[in-house]
């Protein structure tokens, strides 16, 4: 009975692991065919599509490209790594403030403003992008000044994302706060050297949400950005190399940059992978 | 129409207790008006005009000037701004442009300015009206301090309560003003645009825009030849069977990989899931432009199958409806999976092992197991996930525009929508692409109705809010 019980069980996990195997497999599979095609010499094809996986002639013909003054790669790349550092460092303290008034103060208006704000995200982002470009465009924020109104639409509405900041804060408990203003510290005080220092990871957590996405804002920046190539963030660069059929020598190019930017930011993930899992699994819970 | 209608009154339904309040509120608030008046010393009398008299005149300099400070702005904006935008604000505007006797235009009115500049005049009045009561009530208060002869607070105090007492002000005020420009405004300004002709046609400034009542929304309901109400049912059908599918199936399937990751025996755990996760950390753009040219009609998948001799003819993944709509929702479960993967392990950890154990020696299955102790469990914990995952799919657009752009095209859809086009990447298209504005401001109201139609009923049926309060 033991017996067949533990064979049963190898079988089973026998099949857990040619599970686990293939899912792998499919996962890994397109950054292995794109790290691969990045490699392709520019002499096989033009860069373009081609019939096979392997590169029959190993070259780094595209990264050379990316990185001479042909083209303007760099460019892109540092556009995106401000607007990414700047609307994370921001981001993270709008949050935190709003999250801290709403968790541990209660003042007129408090739940007014939480079911307003929840009504508000039920509108499409997109919605209101003419209105927004417009506003921009006043300050003189779009084509050549596009990076600093893309930080600044980003940060400025980023006070309604509280949710899983305010879920932490509200796990810490009160009696901790009430007795540091016991002793007469101050809400700010309580919140700068108590709060802060406790929430660490999930301020890692937030920072690190808020520098990913930009990487992947394609709608608002090129909408933003239109026409002006200097403020392209890679993204929207990158968009137009794929999709442009005149463009089918960019193909190889586009595998390489992607490789340039996804080796980097998936290194980062992964060191805070732990943070991540933490912040991700608390707002789930709670919503 | 019909669905704006709808979530209006199950507003207004739970609402009632709010509206009486505010009325009540409101009430009382104008008797106190008149208390303040009545009662009050010709300081106070005075402050009802001027903003700021009476605690000026009390030697509370700082808040004083403040007051005044904002009277006088407020009345210089009115008069050099607010009221030359809001006096068009029926009409928005009347001549657009006129020739100039060397023959170049002159810009005259502009319906664009007119509309957003008059709801922020608004916005500002109604504002002003707060900041006129809170003066008032200030003069209250001083009058009361200094009758019970108390001393006023200090600049000091004042600088004081806002680190400590009235830290909350300090926190909330960039962020909400922030809010407010970039969100609260524009919002405002879409939902009028819904009600207006701004199209390619009525471009300001060459050109004006006018109200034109519900015709937008008339139109988006007519399924004749010109109306788009079809198309519109078409895209939203989707849009919501898109929803569905996406959300349930990466949740179960990712549950499915979280148990089998670990699952007791199976080793490198870490491993497999540093796998998966390398989906969330490159960037979607990359990873999903790339599975595009993947699945192309020239791409790997085509030409493999090819060279094996597993299909004759190339597979049109991209330009078959029902094709496409398969593998976006085949690629989303990839980019997906990883997600739901990483809330469902911690979840499942928490799930207490004499459970299982007890079930074990009853003789459950595997199976059984999974379905009387894990599943309720998860969807006990996860309901209020399961609802933002779905609210969050309805307005996927990265999955959808990257992969597909909304195409394959078909001359059955009109307003250039495609069979797996998203109410929000058809928003998109309608803003970008043919600056149609009235429509995608329809558009926009009709994703907010059906977004919190579904969470308004779906959350109130969640048992983890109906429990929340025996819960904690």
């Amino acid at each position: 009975m033991s017996k067949s019980m533990k064979t049963k069980r190898t079988i089973g996990n026998a099949i857990t692991y040619i599970v686990l195997i293939v899912i792998s497999f499919v996962w890994l599979f397109p950054f292995v065919c794109l790290f691969l095609q990045s490699l392709r010499s520019y002499n096989e094809g033009g860069g373009g599509m081609v019939e096979y996986l392997l590169p029959k002639q190993f070259s780094l013909d595209s990264y050379a490209f990316l990185l001479s003054e042909e083209s303007q790669f760099i460019r892109w790349y540092g556009n995106t790594l401000i607007i990414a550092a700047f609307v994370a460092l921001f981001q993270t303290i709008v949050v935190l403030c709003v999250s801290y008034a709403l968790s541990r103060m209660r003042f007129k208006g408090r739940t007014f403003l939480m079911k307003f704000w929840l009504i508000l995200g039920m509108f499409p982002g997109f919605l209101t992008m003419i209105c927004l470009y417009f506003l921009l465009k006043q300050f003189g924020l779009t084509q050549a000044g596009a990076i600093p109104g893309l930080i600044l639409i980003a940060v400025a509405s980023s006070g309604m994302g509280y949710y899983v900041i305010k879920g932490y804060f509200d796990t810490i408990p009160k009696a901790l706060d009430e007795a540091a203003r016991i002793d007469g510290a101050s809400r700010a005080r309580v919140f700068f050297t108590m709060i802060i220092p406790m929430s660490k990871p999930i301020i890692i957590y937030a920072a690190l949400v808020a520098f990913m996405a930009p990487w992947c804002d394609y709608v608002f920046a090129s909408y933003v950005a239109f026409g002006y190539s200097d403020s392209y963030n890679v993204a929207v660069a990158m968009q137009r190399w794929v999709w442009t059929n005149d463009y089918q020598g960019y193909f190889t190019r586009f595998c390489a940059g992607g490789m340039l930017i996804a080796v980097p930011v998936t290194i980062l993930f992964i060191c805070l992978q732990k943070y991540y899992v933490e912040g991700v699994t608390g707002g789930a819970v709670k919503g | 129409m019909g669905k704006d209608a709808n979530s209006g009154n199950a507003g207004k339904k739970s609402k009632k207790n709010p509206v009486g309040k505010f009325f009540s509120g409101l009430g009382n608030d104008l008797k106190e008006l008149g208390l303040t008046f009545t009662e009050g010393d010709w300081k106070t009398k005075v402050s009802y005009l001027i903003m700021g008299f009476g605690p000026l005149m009390r030697k509370q300099f700082v808040r004083g000037i403040a007051y005044l400070a904002l009277e006088a702005v407020f009345i210089f904006y009115m008069a050099s701004f607010g009221v030359h935008y809001l006096k068009d604000l029926g009409t928005l505007g009347t001549i657009a442009r006129v020739l100039n006797d060397n023959g170049t235009y002159s810009y005259n009115d502009n319906s664009f300015l007119i509309l957003l500049y008059s709801i922020l005049t608004i916005i500002i009045i109604c504002a002003f009206i707060f900041a006129w009561r809170m003066n008032i009530r200030e003069n209250r208060n001083e009058e009361k301090l200094l009758a019970a002869g108390k001393a006023l607070s200090s600049p000091k105090q004042d600088l004081y309560s806002l680190l400590d007492s009235h830290f909350d002000k300090t926190l909330l005020a960039l962020p909400v003003l922030g809010i407010f420009l970039f969100t609260v405004l524009p919002i405002i300004f879409m939902i009028c645009i819904a009600f207006t002709n701004y199209d390619q046609k009525h471009q300001p400034p060459t050109n004006l825009f006018s109200w034109v009542g519900l015709e937008n929304f008339q139109n988006l309901f007519s399924f004749g030849e010109q109306g788009i109400g079809s198309t519109f049912f078409t895209v939203l059908s989707w849009t919501l069977i898109w929803a569905f599918f996406a959300t349930f199936l990466t949740y179960f399937a990712g549950m499915g990989v979280a148990i089998m990751i670990n699952k007791k025996g199976i080793k490198f755990k870490k491993l497999w899931r540093t796998i998966l996760v390398m989906t969330i950390a490159v960037p979607q753009f990359v990873s999903l432009l790339y599975v595009y040219k993947m699945f192309a009609n020239d791409g790997l998948i085509n030409t493999y199958l090819m060279r094996w001799g597993w299909i004759e003819s190339r597979i049109p993944f991209w330009s078959d409806p029902l094709l496409s709509k398969i593998v976006i929702i085949v690629v989303n479960l990839w980019i997906g999976i990883p997600y739901t993967m990483l809330i469902t392990t911690g979840l499942l950890m928490n799930i207490p092992e004499d459970l299982y154990e007890s079930a074990r020696i009853d003789g459950a299955s595997g199976f059984q197991m999974f379905r009387s102790i894990t599943l309720p469990y998860m969807l006990f914990v996860t309901g209020p996930f399961l609802l933002t995952q779905f609210t969050g799919n309805l307005n996927n657009f990265n999955v959808i525009y990257l992969l597909t752009q909304g195409g394959p095209y078909s001359m059955e859809l009109s307003n250039k929508a495609g069979y797996t086009d998203l109410l929000v990447t058809w928003l998109y298209k309608m803003t970008v692409n043919d600056t149609n504005y009235r429509m995608a401001a329809v558009l926009g109201i009709m994703i907010f109705a059906v977004t919190a139609v579904i969470s308004l009923v779906v959350y109130g049926m969640l048992p983890s809010v109906k429990d929340e309060e025996g819960f904690q």
